[in-house]
């Protein structure tokens, strides 16, 4: 409700203030019959942004620090010696009693003799407060409204004010982008070296059992990442092998063969098949692809898992299909027509004009797809939880059950954690070593992407 | 106009000099069209075209943009094909022999009419291997030393050799533009085959390209049947023996070349020849 007060008070500083600027521009054009710099629209804007960014200043000051004041004025509320006696978390649950009361949802339990007082107290300075700040800024938003006007001359250069304005609501906009990815790599490095201060780096890179205790207790376990690491890379393979060879062709002929009327009911549904959740996906791999795949094994005579590396692989597959089959497809559409026509002209077949000239201009756009669908195949978790199997064992037999680093960071992190041990913290150094693997792969595809790119065009 | 005219002129002293003062068609017919019709789904493209092309010599087909010119051009080797939604109707044959019959193998008869396009449009592969890809895909080498043949003697035929003969490993892509239109020459050229379709080439080049082309095609007309399309009448009038003038997908009026642009019969003709239409 406050909320939307709020929102409806600063729209209408916003309504009005553009109306302003608007305005008063237009009568610098018909009273002085001048050349005026720039549109009414950018005076309109230029006169909305004052208004705006101080009444939003205050909003946000107070969205900020507001929470603080009114717990300190709360904790203000409550007599000193019952302070004295609660402890971290009674204090809260006397805080948020107040609250209940303040905002009339009431309590259950009896009332403490201050409580209701309190109560009262607290719902006149919220109101207070609340109207305070609103009417702050209100004047606030005012005053660079008057400002503003003021400034509106035929000279006034308000179009490059607004466009800098622009400029400068963009670069926030990306740097909010990086400055997350900044933080999160940030969290995981500094997290993932509390890990390593309980175990020591080599003994997780490069150990080959991995068999965490969590009971907890002064043994910790075996960290070894090589078990994890080599499901991910198998299942991966395989998850590859089954999509490149069948996306890249399905792409291929949805570009090059298709009717048109059969491409525009293809593609849609094939981009489906990327709207499906993974769960879905794992469920599938759990239910049919295993135990399909343990028959066929058992009939031709080998003994295959039902979950497995070979079953997470096979589904993982099929789920990146279109993946590089959508990626493929809009990058061989970008070939252009003229090199097609030039290997057609020469009396090459339809087949030989994909294989000799659009796949090969295609490549650096085409990689970077596969790359992209490798990235995406590491970090897949939901399938690999419920396909793969869960056994951290180093071995290559891609037909056994296997665990990846995404099941491990599932394993560790789930039900009770408190960050404390190496149990939970491994997570951080797991998810870090994800990071870094895909991260150097894509810097691997855009290398790629460059280095052909420079030689074709 | 005084200039064009006294360029058309002067031009067609040199034709006058330069060959045989009788009409080329008295030369052997390589190829003829009778009633080509083409529709792009519904829009009809080209109205009844009936032409005959004569033997090593350049037709040039002129018009305003949208004319047809190009669309007929592409009915000669088959390339509407691609383009869905494409019909061709009528009939077109070379050396009598109906190229839309049901069994004619199209791969062939692109063999055997090579096309150079508007735009340069060399494969991005080296120099060698663009001019290697025709030979190549058609066996046309039966080693190494027949194929290093057939691409020097090609580069050479497109004039192009010793310009790039240094670095044939390099991309096709590096050459500039008139560079490029040539080695997509040399690559048509390398296949051997009889007939050269030409759809604007120099329409991307700068004028001293353009020129360098135009001779090369003069030179070529001696061995290939060459019918070129293109927008500039000078360039018509400079390199062709016999032209025809389309107009909104009809074909007004064919002729030798000397005649059309000094002495032409049709109405519509003498407009865009004055620079009146287009």
């Amino acid at each position: 409700m406050n909320a939307l007060v709020v929102a409806g008070v600063l729209l209408v500083i916003l309504g009005i203030s553009y109306q302003t600027g608007w305005s008063r521009s237009r009568n610098l054009v018909t009273t002085n019959g001048v050349t005026v710099h720039s549109r009414p629209q950018y005076h309109g804007t230029f006169t909305a942004l004052w208004a705006m960014l101080p009444a939003l200043a205050v909003v946000l000051l107070w969205a900020w620090f507001g929470g603080d004041i009114t717990r300190n004025y709360t904790v203000s509320l409550i007599p000193t010696d019952t302070v004295m006696s609660l402890d971290q978390m009674g204090l809260n649950n006397a805080i948020n009693r107040i609250n209940s009361l303040a905002s009339g949802y009431g309590v259950t339990g009896e009332l403490a003799p201050y409580e209701q007082a309190a109560g009262d107290a607290l719902r006149s300075f919220n109101f207070i407060t609340f109207a305070g700040s609103l009417i702050l800024a209100i004047v606030a938003g005012g005053a660079g409204l008057l400002y503003a006007r003021s400034q509106i001359t035929a000279r006034l250069r308000a179009r490059n004010q607004v466009e800098r304005a622009v400029n400068i609501l963009l670069l926030a906009c990306s740097a909010v982008a990086i400055l997350t990815t900044v933080g999160i790599v940030a969290s995981l490095v500094t997290e993932a070296f509390k890990f390593f201060t309980f175990i020591n780096p080599i003994d997780f890179f490069f150990g080959t059992v991995w068999a965490p205790n969590n009971a907890g207790g002064t043994n910790h376990g075996q960290y070894g990442l090589l078990p994890l690491l080599s499901g991910t890379l198998m299942i991966t393979a395989i998850a590859m092998l089954v999509a490149v060879p069948v996306g890249l062709m399905a792409a291929i002929y949805l570009s090059q063969y298709a009717p048109k009327s059969l491409r525009a009911v293809a593609k849609p549904l094939i981009e489906i098949l990327a709207g499906i959740p993974t769960i879905v996906f794992g469920f599938f791999a759990l239910v049919t692809v295993g135990p399909f795949l343990r028959d066929v094994g058992n009939a031709i005579g080998l003994q295959v898992s039902a979950t497995s590396a070979l079953t997470a692989g096979v589904v993982m597959g099929i789920m990146i299909i279109p993946f590089v089959s959508s990626l493929s497809d809009d990058i061989l559409n970008q070939v252009p027509r003229t090199l097609r026509d030039g290997a057609y002209g020469l009396g090459a077949t339809q087949s030989e004009t994909i294989r000799n000239v659009l796949l090969p201009a295609a490549l650096p756009g085409i990689v970077g797809a596969f790359l992209l669908a490798v990235s995406r195949a590491i970090g897949e978790t939901m399938i690999v939880v419920l396909a793969a199997g869960n056994a951290p064992i180093l071995r290559g037999n891609p037909l056994e059950p296997v665990s990846t680093i995404t099941v491990s960071i599932v394993n560790q992190l789930t039900g009770d954690t408190d960050f404390t041990g190496p149990q939970s913290l491994v997570g951080f150094a797991l998810g870090l070593t994800l990071f870094v693997v895909t991260l150097c792969l894509n810097i691997f595809a855009l290398y790629i992407v460059r280095r052909f790119r420079e030689q074709y065009e | 106009m005084d200039m064009l005219a006294g360029k058309v002129k002067k031009t067609s002293q040199n034709l006058d000099s330069a060959m045989n003062p009788t009409d080329v068609l008295d030369r052997p017919i390589r190829l003829t069209a009778r009633d080509v019709t083409v529709h792009y789904g519904a829009k009809q493209a080209l109205h009844g075209i009936s032409i005959d092309i004569p033997d090593r010599a350049v037709t040039a087909f002129i018009g305003p943009s949208g004319c047809g010119k190009s669309t007929f051009l592409r009915c000669i080797n088959r390339m509407n094909d691609t383009i869905e939604g494409a019909k061709v109707g009528g009939t077109i044959k070379l050396d009598g022999e109906d190229i839309y019959a049901q069994d004619l193998d199209v791969v062939e008869l692109r063999a055997r009419i090579g096309m150079v396009f508007q735009k340069p449009n060399p494969f991005p592969k080296s120099i060698y291997d663009n001019v290697a890809y025709g030979p190549r895909i058609h066996g046309l080498a039966r080693n190494k030393t027949d194929l290093d043949e057939i691409v020097v003697s090609s580069l050479r035929k497109a004039g192009l050799f010793e310009e790039v003969k240094d670095r044939l490993a390099e991309p096709g892509t590096g050459l500039s533009g008139g560079q490029q239109q040539r080695l997509c020459i040399a690559r048509a050229i390398a296949v051997g085959p009889e007939v050269i379709l030409m759809d604007e080439p120099c329409s991307a080049l700068d004028p001293i390209a353009t020129a360098v082309i135009e001779e090369l095609i003069d030179e070529l007309r001696e061995n290939y049947t060459i019918v070129i399309v293109t927008h500039s009448m000078q360039q018509a009038a400079r390199v062709s023996q016999r032209t025809a003038f389309f107009h909104l997908g009809n074909l007004i009026e064919q002729g030798q070349t000397e005649d059309i642009f000094t002495n032409p019969v049709n109405k519509q003709t003498q407009d865009y020849i004055m620079g009146r239409i287009g």
